[in-house]
């Protein structure tokens, strides 16, 4: 807000002196130290431009020639995936991270945000203390441990409910569901309470229960907050890799019900980078180029809605 | 008391719409509160029991699956990845705080580039670093490799928070400085940057936080050998990617369950650090000790 007068500050008392001679030499080396700091600051904030150019460049070059080689419908609509025979096909691998994005959508979003309503509008204060540390562990548990605890506990329950293998689509979703709770409930409870406080006082005070203000009156009104939330889900379970590979079975092939296993980008990248090479090795980096291209496709879905919510 | 209780209830049956979205609310609570709850408890359950003083031995080997080396190696890789993502995230940070001109092209891009990186997936971060470190730059699996990688990741994460507690520094603090004579860079070296110190230390810490629990970025940059590294081009595995290859193996489950314990108390102990540190920002008043004590001791 009021930075102008700060720089005017600046200028002024940075301005080397002609009052005394014996002066002017500190006063203008310090100009050239806080010249060169200035621009060391700046160096420093192009790094994450620049790192993400370097990125871009890497995966694009290293995986557009590998498309182009292997053809572009080939690659993103071929149906198989076999590396020795040299056919890359990765339909099967999108499908599978839409359909396991998809259900932890399903799962997690409801969940998610009807927490956060609790966090918002419900919550005793002493229980408050608790479980928001609560969704911040669950925030800080490495994906890794969720893929074990997935691993040990959901595969056993969903083998003895559904008789199959127990890895698949379910019960990737159901992990990833869990994984992104603390994401979209900490993004939505912040957009409710960000809300003013009379769109709910007015709606009570016009006799509606306090759920009927809740969902008719804030929830509208934080709309896009949470949505954005929902947007953060989608870019960590279609990004989260250590996790499903442990429990989505990783066939590469299309998934027939929603018990049966699927791989996914992330996970075909895992399994298969230790031992592959020439073209076999480029196609992974060209899968990698199309998960970079959803999550790019994400990120600005995120920035239009943050930007629609402020207007 | 019983009364009001008892007209609750019965407003609440009068309409029972609302009765059963409160019950959906309370139930989304529940599941969220024990889904964590169950987490952590069936692993410490299940681990506890299984740790035991041979896993903690100095060497790894087939018949003793030693953890030792990975929690060593997850220390340097921390510290390695903190030496070198958080003086370039400070110093961004301090560039969109304090020297930024507000609105100016240079500042939406990088915001912009800031949130793409925040979003990128950590294992199309492991693949840059495998093939822009381990294979273009010959670094092949090494430390290096990994912690370059690694400061990448947690960048985004420096920047945001260095910033936040940047913007929440007074300007009474800045044009106090200026006041007394102070260049720009005296003020943002001992004025502000010391009054910002909590928030961005609870920054590192969530940085900290997400490189202990890493592994696929890992895979393919730092490599998997579980032994001390003999330099920074020595291939190493932290303790999340020995979680990681014991699973793979499959022949080390109740090993696994100790090391899931060992990682899930250290993220623990992250958490309620940055958690009291937070606390400790939010309950300090807002007129702090800095100037004052400057204006006491003229």
């Amino acid at each position: 807000m009021n930075k102008a007068p700060v720089n005017n500050l600046v200028n002024l008392s940075d301005k080397p002196g002609g009052t005394a001679e014996t002066t002017k030499n500190p006063a203008k080396r310090r100009a050239l130290t806080e010249k060169t700091m200035s621009w060391v600051f700046f160096g420093c904030a192009l790094a994450s431009a620049t790192a993400v150019v370097t990125i871009c460049l890497f995966l694009f070059v290293n995986g557009f020639p590998a498309i182009g080689k292997i053809g572009v419908p080939e690659f993103l609509l071929g149906m198989r995936w076999k590396p020795s025979q040299n056919v890359f096909g990765i339909f099967p691998m999108i499908i599978g991270s839409i359909y396991v994005t998809a259900g932890a959508v399903i799962i997690g979003v409801p969940i998610g945000i009807l927490t956060a309503v609790f966090l918002a509008h419900y919550c005793p204060k002493k229980l408050y203390g608790f479980i928001k540390p609560a969704v911040d562990l669950l925030a800080g548990i490495p994906s890794v441990v969720y893929g074990f605890f997935g691993l040990m506990v959901i595969v056993p329950v969903m083998q003895s409910v559904f008789g199959s293998g127990g890895k698949g689509i379910l019960t990737a979703s159901i992990l990833l569901g869990i994984m992104i709770l603390p994401t979209v409930i900490s993004t939505a409870e912040s957009a409710i309470r960000a809300v003013p406080p009379y769109y709910y006082e007015g709606s009570l005070a016009l006799g509606a229960t306090k759920e009927r203000s809740i969902f008719r009156a804030v929830f509208p009104a934080a709309k896009s907050g949470i949505l954005s939330g929902v947007i953060l889900g989608v870019g960590r379970a279609i990004g989260e890799t250590m996790a499903v590979v442990m429990v989505a079975g990783n066939q590469a092939v299309m998934p027939e019900s929603i018990t049966s296993g699927v791989r996914t980008m992330t996970t075909n990248i895992v399994l298969e980078m230790g031992y592959a090479a020439e073209l076999h090795r480029e196609a992974l980096i060209a899968t990698a180029v199309v998960l970079f291209v959803f999550i790019l496709i994400i990120n600005l879905c995120f920035s239009a809605i943050k930007l629609g919510g402020k207007r | 008391m019983k009364k009001s209780v008892q007209l609750k209830l019965k407003a609440s049956l009068r309409r029972p719409g609302s009765l059963a979205v409160r019950l959906c609310v309370l139930l989304a609570a529940a599941i969220t509160v024990a889904s964590l709850i169950f987490i952590i408890a069936y692993i410490l359950i299940m681990g506890v029991p299984n740790l035991s003083l041979s896993l903690f031995e100095w060497n790894y080997s087939s018949e003793n699956v030693s953890m030792l080396p990975s929690i060593i190696n997850t220390l340097i890789m921390t510290a390695l990845t903190l030496v070198i993502a958080v003086p370039v995230g400070v110093f961004s940070a301090v560039y969109l705080a304090e020297y930024a001109r507000r609105g100016s092209r240079v500042v939406t891009v990088i915001r912009i580039t800031n949130e793409t990186l925040a979003g990128i997936p950590s294992i199309v971060y492991g693949l840059f670093g495998y093939v822009a470190l381990v294979v273009a730059m010959g670094w092949s699996y090494s430390l290096i490799a990994g912690a370059v990688t690694l400061a990448i990741m947690v960048l985004p994460i420096i920047i945001r928070t260095t910033e936040e507690a940047l913007l929440a520094v007074p300007d009474s603090y800045r044009e106090g400085s200026f006041g007394l004579g102070a260049g720009k860079l005296r003020t943002v070296f001992r004025i502000i940057l010391p009054s910002a110190a909590p928030g961005i230390l609870s920054g590192v810490i969530l940085a900290v936080g997400r490189i202990v629990g890493e592994t696929a970025a890992l895979i393919f940059t730092a490599g998997t050998v579980a032994s001390v590294p003999s330099g920074p081009l020595s291939s190493v595995r932290t303790l999340s990617v020995h979680l990681y290859c014991l699973l793979n193996e499959g022949l080390y489950t109740k090993q696994a369950y100790a090391t899931a314990v060992v990682l899930l108390v250290v993220v623990i102990g992250i958490n309620a650090l940055s958690g009291a540190i937070a606390g400790r920002i939010s309950m300090r008043p807002r007129t702090a000790d800095l100037p004052k004590k400057r204006a006491g001791s003229i």
